[in-house]
């Protein structure tokens, strides 16, 4: 136990190397937990809206979708299932790929592929709703 | 108790106890839910691209949305949307599974048996279920 502090979890080599919990270790479970309830009652809705608008009209599918309380349902759903994929994709990428440079790609590309998901998403939802 | 303190003092090098492998364990239904959970939650991250798609095909006017129309009523189309509405059944559930162990219940052998088989007979026939009210729903007032 030479050099280790007291009370310390992590094993010598991990305080050398720096790695090891941030204080911020039940975070990423936590909102991983609580994006997972909140999707509960979203996505029942989202699967609602959907079965509302297959086989109508461009123009009522428009009209539907721009309606305030679909899309803001939309928009609800879409924040958090995008931050809940975010973080899951974040777990499974640092189960599995465990080359340095291909991890941070691989969570770099986590990071991208939500976002741009998640704008195209919001923007179309937003023009719809605003009739621009 | 000797044997570790002679082991250590003579600083032999032993075969550590590592966890089982994968391919160790006979396959069972609550692993099975497990693994499935995951590659579902990985198949729908892919699949919320579709939804960016048709989303923006409605923005973009009747000509882009035509396009996402034909591509969903394909039979590739199809096949892709049932799969995707099978598996967000199925994470859906699986989460619920998951909210219900981490709420400290369905422990048991019995309970967790129960709830892997519900998880599975559970997204199938809702999954049937949504499709069968979706088809209906077409045939309604446009």
């Amino acid at each position: 136990m030479i050099g280790q502090r007291q009370n310390e979890m992590r094993t010598a080599a991990r305080q050398v190397r720096g790695l090891g919990p941030a204080r911020s270790g039940t975070a990423h479970f936590w909102h991983q937990r609580v994006t997972s309830a909140a999707g509960l009652p979203l996505t029942i809705a989202f699967i609602v809206i959907v079965i509302a608008l297959v086989g109508r009209s461009h123009a009522a599918v428009v009209q539907i979708l721009g309606s305030p309380l679909v899309a803001i349902i939309m928009l609800l759903f879409i924040v958090n299932t995008l931050y809940h994929m975010w973080l899951g994709m974040q777990e499974i990428v640092l189960d599995y790929v465990h080359e340095d440079k291909l991890k941070i790609l691989a969570l770099l590309g986590n990071t991208c592929f939500v976002f741009a998901v998640g704008f195209a998403s919001a923007f179309a939802i937003l023009k719809l709703s605003f009739g621009v | 108790m000797a044997e570790l303190e002679a082991s250590t003092t003579t600083g032999a090098r032993r075969a550590r106890p590592i966890s089982p492998h994968l391919q160790i364990y006979r396959p069972m239904l609550t692993m099975m839910m497990s693994i499935v959970h995951r590659i579902t939650g990985a198949a729908l991250y892919f699949g919320m691209a579709l939804l960016a798609w048709w989303l923006l095909a409605v923005a973009s006017g009747p000509n882009a949305y035509a396009n996402f129309e034909w591509f969903a009523g394909s039979i590739i189309g199809q096949i892709v949307l049932f799969g995707f509405t099978w598996a967000l059944l199925h994470h859906l559930l699986g989460g619920i599974r998951h909210l219900i162990w981490d709420l400290l219940y369905g422990f048991e052998p019995a309970e967790r048996e129960l709830l892997a088989l519900a998880t599975i007979v559970g997204s199938v026939a809702l999954t049937i279920v949504v499709w069968i009210v979706g088809y209906l729903a077409m045939g309604g007032p446009r």
